[in-house]
């Protein structure tokens, strides 16, 4: 290996003249650099730090396993026994789609710049093209490129895996895998690009041209606005299920609910404190407001049911938590411990209200609750973000581009929640335009729902021919 | 011979079954059923959606005895399962044509 690098030099070395060796002052500011997960300069470009790097492939298989088995036990143990497994299969057909997409065309999609559009990243790195293990220094000095881009694949897959919630038990597995692809590529996609992109719309935080300059640490819009809204219009288009209302909707186990909502949360922190994109103390203090709001958050929902309803229930506690993690991922990088647990209690108030009293109200089977805790918690996170950011925990919140773009003025003199309002509706309207037409358009085709007969039989033996438990 | 099928709660089996012993019943049959009476079912919440559970689990003896022990093993039962609150459960004493143990051929109250 190291004969074969000396080669290369002493080839390069005939045909140029060789660049001149790093000072030690600059070895040293590399170092530096390192420690304070900033640029490298000259001497260690295209090398990964090992400490961010290791974070962020710990991060990384974080959020899978909030996807699997995380969100599809969750989901899986609150559907009828008839159909847990559906709720399985939908996860895992989502999660191996994705992938194949994300190599594909979405991570250029959403990272690329080439198109040098605050709406689509680029095209340079279709089928991950030139995507190495050298860092792209567009979005982490010290993380792998291929790190980076599996690290958002996650988000990407764990994304429309939400929507499975509103819509369980009674739309068709290919529907589902049909309806996931075609959304992918128009909403979220460009709603990633817009928020996260070098180059989005709505980056405040890195793109000193951003016009709209809104902050989403981890995806209360990107992830939880955009799955949230989208489920309740699928929801709406696909109808209730049979017997809706009438008869016995139950958990079948809220026990493989509860180990669900557990693997979330610990899941959570590779996607909250992850989303430093490096093991520094932006990521530190994401972690420990992610604990606290969650915290909180479990334990306000459970006092709530309590005083009102006379019992603290399992389902009560893991919606809290669940609403807790939701609700501070747009915020978990740029507020304080305060800030968290404000958070915290705000998360657990409005969603309840939300799947009690608005699902009552209107009626319509969003039957895991994925619009009342996500779209509802991920918008009221976004809003709350522009209330309670702080610089005092994250400086790039008044770093160069924040200043040329006239976020850092925001976030010190406030008017930051008019900016977050902008993005929620731009999130909002995409999310509900786009489904109302890929929804009718998959309906057109292919159809939406399987036959009476299948769908009261329960989806697990007829769309995939086996059982949960067998008897 | 009596048939004496009792409902009860489930948690009252155990003393009940020990209680049967105590008097000499070498046997029964217990099935685990579902059902209401006066009690009626109760309220379960998930979240949004309320759902009246009308079944209770409740618990199925049956026992065959000669006619002389069948008011005994009735009184028994009763004493054995009782908590006082709604829900206990009933006692049903039913006439047996005939018995027959299988391996022995062995007829009537010698069968039991």
């Amino acid at each position: 290996m190291f004969a074969c690098l000396a080669c290369v030099c002493s080839l390069t070395a005939v045909a140029q003249t060789p660049p001149a060796a790093p000072t030690t002052d600059e070895r040293l500011a590399a170092l530096e650099a390192y420690i304070n997960n900033g640029d490298p300069g000259k001497s260690l470009t295209g090398v990964a730090g090992p400490g961010h790097n290791a974070w962020m492939m710990t991060s990384t298989a974080l959020v899978l396993f909030m996807t699997l088995p995380g969100l599809a036990l969750f989901y899986g143990g609150l559907v009828r026994r008839k159909n847990v497994l559906s709720v399985l299969a939908q996860c895992l057909g989502i999660t191996g789609v994705v992938a194949v997409l994300w190599w594909a065309f979405g991570y250029s999609l959403v990272f690329g710049k080439s198109f040098n559009s605050p709406y689509f990243g680029g095209s340079e790195y279709f089928f991950l093209k030139g995507v190495t293990s050298a860092p792209n220094t567009d979005y982490a000095y010290w993380v792998s490129h291929n790190v980076f881009a599996m690290y958002q694949m996650m988000f990407a897959i764990i994304t429309p895996a939400l929507i499975v919630g509103a819509i369980a038990e009674r739309m068709k597995f290919t529907s589902i895998i049909a309806f996931v692809t075609v959304w992918m590529f128009v909403v979220y996609f460009p709603l990633a690009h817009m928020v996260w992109g070098s180059t989005g719309l709505m980056n405040g935080v890195w793109n000193g041209d951003a016009k709209i300059t809104a902050i989403d640490f981890a995806g209360g819009t990107v992830v939880h606005m955009s799955s949230g809204w989208s489920a309740l219009i699928l929801c709406l288009i696909l109808g209730p299920r049979i017997g809706f209302g009438r008869e016995k909707m139950a958990p079948h186990s809220m026990v493989l609910c509860m180990v669900g909502t557990g693997m979330l949360w610990v899941g959570w922190y590779g996607f909250n404190a992850g989303s430093a994109v490096g093991a520094d103390g932006i990521a530190a203090n994401a972690f420990t407001t992610t604990t606290l709001a969650t915290a909180v958050a479990a334990l306000t929902w459970g006092a709530i049911e309590r005083i009102f309803r006379g019992h603290a229930s399992i389902l009560g506690f893991c919606s809290g938590a669940v609403a807790g993690l939701v609700v501070i991922t747009p915020a978990c990088g740029f507020v304080d411990s305060t800030g968290a647990v404000i958070i915290g209690v705000l998360a657990a108030v409005v969603p309840y209200l939300a799947c009690t009293k608005l699902k009552a109200k209107f009626g319509y089977d969003d039957a895991l609750d994925t619009f009342g805790v996500h779209a509802v918690g991920g918008t009221i996170g976004a809003l709350t973000t522009g209330f309670l950011a702080t610089a005092s925990v994250n400086a790039n919140l008044t770093g160069a581009p924040a200043v040329k773009n006239g976020l850092a003025k925001l976030v010190t003199s406030g008017g930051l929640w008019l900016a977050q309002l902008k993005a929620i509706a731009i999130t909002l309207v995409l999310a509900i335009v786009a489904t109302v037409i890929i929804a009718y358009l998959v309906k057109a085709v292919i159809g939406l729902r399987p036959t009476e007969e299948v769908e009261r039989q329960g989806l697990d033996i007829n769309e995939h021919g086996e059982e949960g438990y067998v008897t | 011979m009596k048939l004496i099928i009792a409902v009860i709660k489930p948690f009252k089996l155990e003393e009940v079954k020990e209680a049967l012993a105590a008097i000499g019943v070498e046997g029964m049959t217990v099935t685990e059923v579902k059902g209401f009476g006066r009690q009626k079912g109760h309220t379960e919440i998930y979240r949004g959606s309320e759902y009246t559970v009308d079944f209770l689990p409740k618990v199925k003896i049956e026992v065959v005895v000669a006619n002389e022990v069948a008011g005994k093993t009735v009184e028994v039962i009763v004493k054995a399962a009782k908590t006082g609150k709604i829900g206990d459960g009933k006692v049903f004493v039913v006439p047996i044509e005939e018995a027959v143990r299988i391996r022995t051929d062995e007829r009537g109250d010698a069968a039991v």
